[in-house]
């Protein structure tokens, strides 16, 4: 195992952040950590970079402990940070030169690792790091955290504020990484990058909910889900939660997703229901669920509230 | 190495890049310089005094030319009684009343001593003392002449204020013995020296380490092999090497310009002033390790460091002047021993064996701040 992470807490003052997370990680493998803002995954993270210290609990990467063991982690994790952080008042060129030379090795010497992604931003390798767009800072802050040859690169939620198609683009270089061999450890709050990774652990409120490929925490969703719509959704969903058969709704989109208390429901019987309350155009179908679901569904449990999905659910585009 | 290299060559394009850091590092100096040279005066220009002789005789009047032909005082009035001081305070007419004792120079010849009162408008301290100072000299130089002339034995002019000073044997006025011409130039370089010291090396550098949290990119720089002890040192090196650079300058420009003496050691100047930028780069350090953004950072070191260097370090204000609490407070000023030293390098011409004392403290200082600094400095986050 590469990251083996034990029982870790972390609590700042009263507010608690990790509430005695474990999981591990193989050696080549892309693991994602989802869960909405306020989930603990930057501060999971700063942990195993080493720049935090966990109340309790054991955290080792590539055989090192993070606390005892700080300075050789030091030398084998590429971190990238959740905010932007290069220096906006230097060029593209010498941030990368800048993060070669503090690692004890140059751009030369690495250039293959980082080829694909920086020739893309090369072109503007005299503008200032400030300048760029979103999508190129991102790219050129992946170069920064790679430009050493890392063990193992931890990202934390490098796709927010990106655009659709730099996320994309950005989930396919980490696709090509991890091809080459690197371990990667990424966070993100959306949901629809899950599918991208090898495995996924879902993270609410300080908590592992579950940990499985996503394939696996798809099938985890144990009710049959339906996708509700109607003519009008703010009516639609206030109809859903005054339903005495709910056992859960949120909405994804223009849908609502809907789940029911009673093992013999018939969609039929909630369809008519809607209609009777005065909705029109209600479509009641029978669908796969999604990791969405399963955190949603999972997080639902855990607070026994009926949740709306857009709020965390950020499923980007 | 070439990882801490690098992290200096970083530094140095960081302030070389940005405009405001560039304004405080060079211009700020010179503006400070002509300002303190040309418009903010303290030297006395045909201050308005006036006279009011109770015995009018030789002595009294030779004192009197000799004050008015100092160029430093003119005459507005002949008072005639010590009821016509308050009303010339009050109309503005004069700033400065010298009343001789009747029978002035028949006490002086027969007992050796004879009164004069200086008194001055004190609603304007700085300038009643300067004024109280320049006549004492004045009556003083007077003093030694009469003695020479005479040749006799025990005689001298002595004198109590009623609100200033007292003229009897040895008046005790370093400033004006050391500072002969009395030029306000000579005492505002030593201490602009400090304030720009201070300036460049403290605030400066509690800004750009603050910077790089508030920017995130220390986070960054926490993650990497670089060791605390290499970022600490990358940071004020560069400011280190633009201070000395800008002692330097400053000092030019004071001795070609404003005639600055500069009577001591070159070395021994030098390494006392590292040791004051030591002292300022570690008060620096320790700001910026408990602040999380720039701003901050900014009003701590402008109230903290550089207040208390113009203030209570003795540049403007004379520290005897001060209220017993605040002189306390000025001993814990850096600025304040680093000033008493400059100043007597500078203008005293003394060595080591006259400034050990001040020397040592400061050092013991550098060495408190500096230990307390590095140990503050954090190897993670909070």
């Amino acid at each position: 195992m590469t990251v083996t992470v034990k029982n870790l807490t972390k609590n700042y003052g009263e507010i608690k952040a990790l509430k005695g997370v474990s999981f591990d990680v193989a050696s080549g493998e892309l693991f994602g950590l989802i869960g909405p803002d306020g989930a603990g995954k930057t501060t999971l993270f700063r942990i195993l970079t080493s720049l935090l210290l966990q109340d309790d609990g054991e955290a080792k990467v590539h055989g090192f402990d993070v606390v005892a063991d700080y300075r050789e982690i030091r030398k084998i994790i590429g971190y990238m940070p959740g905010r932007f952080s290069l220096y906006q008042d230097l060029t593209v060129e010498e941030n990368l030169n800048f993060f070669a030379t503090i690692f004890n090795t140059t751009v030369e010497e690495n250039y293959q690792l980082i080829r694909d992604i920086y020739h893309q931003i090369a072109p503007f390798k005299t503008r200032r790091a400030g300048d760029l767009s979103g999508g190129m800072k991102q790219k050129l802050a992946l170069s920064c955290a790679l430009i050493h040859k890392p063990e193992i690169l931890i990202l934390d939620e490098p796709t927010t504020g990106v655009d659709a198609v730099s996320r994309r683009e950005f989930w396919d270089m980490l696709a090509r990484l991890r091809a080459s061999g690197l371990t990667i450890l990424v966070s993100t709050p959306y949901m629809d990058e899950a599918s991208r990774c090898d495995r996924v652990a879902l993270m609410d409120r300080g908590k592992i909910l579950s940990i499985n490929t996503p394939a696996g925490i798809s099938d985890e969703f144990s009710r049959p889900l339906y996708a509700v719509k109607a003519d009008r959704r703010y009516q639609l969903l206030k109809t859903l939660r005054s339903y005495p058969y709910t056992r859960s709704v949120f909405t994804f989109g223009e849908l609502a997703h809907y789940t029911d208390s009673r093992d013999d429901f018939d969609p039929e019987m909630l369809r008519s229901h809607l209609e009777q309350e005065g909705l029109r155009d209600v479509r009641v179908e029978l669908i796969n669920p999604g990791v969405e679901d399963t955190l949603i569904s999972l997080m639902t449990t855990e607070s026994e509230s009926i949740v709306d999905g857009n709020k965390f659910g950020k499923s980007g585009e | 190495m070439k990882a801490f290299l690098g992290f200096i060559k970083k530094e140095f394009l960081h302030i070389f890049r940005d405009r405001r850091t560039l304004l405080i590092l060079f211009g700020m100096p010179l503006v400070q310089l002509l300002l303190f040279g040309y418009a903010v005066r303290n030297e006395l220009n045909k201050a308005d005094i006036a006279i009011l002789d109770h015995s009018r005789d030789e002595i009294t009047r030779e004192i009197t030319d000799k004050l008015l032909s100092s160029g430093y005082f003119q005459l507005t009035a002949w008072l005639k009684s010590e009821s016509e001081i308050e009303v010339v305070f009050q109309r503005g007419i004069a700033r400065n009343v010298i009343v001789f004792e009747s029978e002035f120079g028949r006490k002086l010849i027969r007992d050796g001593s004879a009164n004069i009162n200086i008194v001055t408008d004190a609603s304007d301290p700085n300038m009643a003392q300067m004024l109280e100072g320049y006549t004492v000299n004045i009556i003083r130089d007077y003093q030694q002449e009469w003695q020479e002339r005479n040749r006799q034995v025990q005689q001298s002019a002595g004198g109590s204020a009623g609100g200033g000073a007292s003229i009897s044997g040895i008046v005790p006025e370093v400033r004006m013995l050391f500072n002969p011409e009395l030029r306000s130039a000579n005492l505002f370089v030593p201490g602009l020296i400090a304030f720009i010291l201070m300036l460049v090396s403290a605030f400066l550098t509690s800004i750009t380490i603050a910077r790089e949290k508030e920017q995130g990119t220390m986070e960054v720089l926490l993650a990497s092999p670089l060791n605390p002890i290499q970022i600490i040192i990358g940071k004020v090196l560069p400011y280190l090497a633009l201070s000395v650079i800008n002692v330097f300058t400053i000092l030019i420009v004071a001795l070609v310009v404003f005639d600055v003496p500069f009577r001591g050691s070159v070395l021994l100047f030098s390494m006392l002033s590292l040791l004051f930028i030591m002292a300022a780069l570690a008060l620096g350090l320790r700001i910026s390790s408990v602040v999380k953004d720039q701003q901050t950072a900014m009003m701590i070191s402008l109230a903290g460091l550089l207040l208390p260097t113009i203030l209570l370090s003795g540049f403007i204000f004379p520290i005897s002047n001060m209220p017993a609490v605040l002189q306390y407070i000025s001993h814990i000023v850096p600025a304040k021993w680093f000033l008493i030293i400059i100043r007597g390098i500078m203008l005293k011409g003394v060595g080591l064996e006259f400034l050990w004392q001040e020397t040592l403290i400061l050092f013991g200082m550098v060495v408190i701040l500096m230990a307390t600094s590095i140990k503050s400095f954090k190897i993670r986050l909070e």
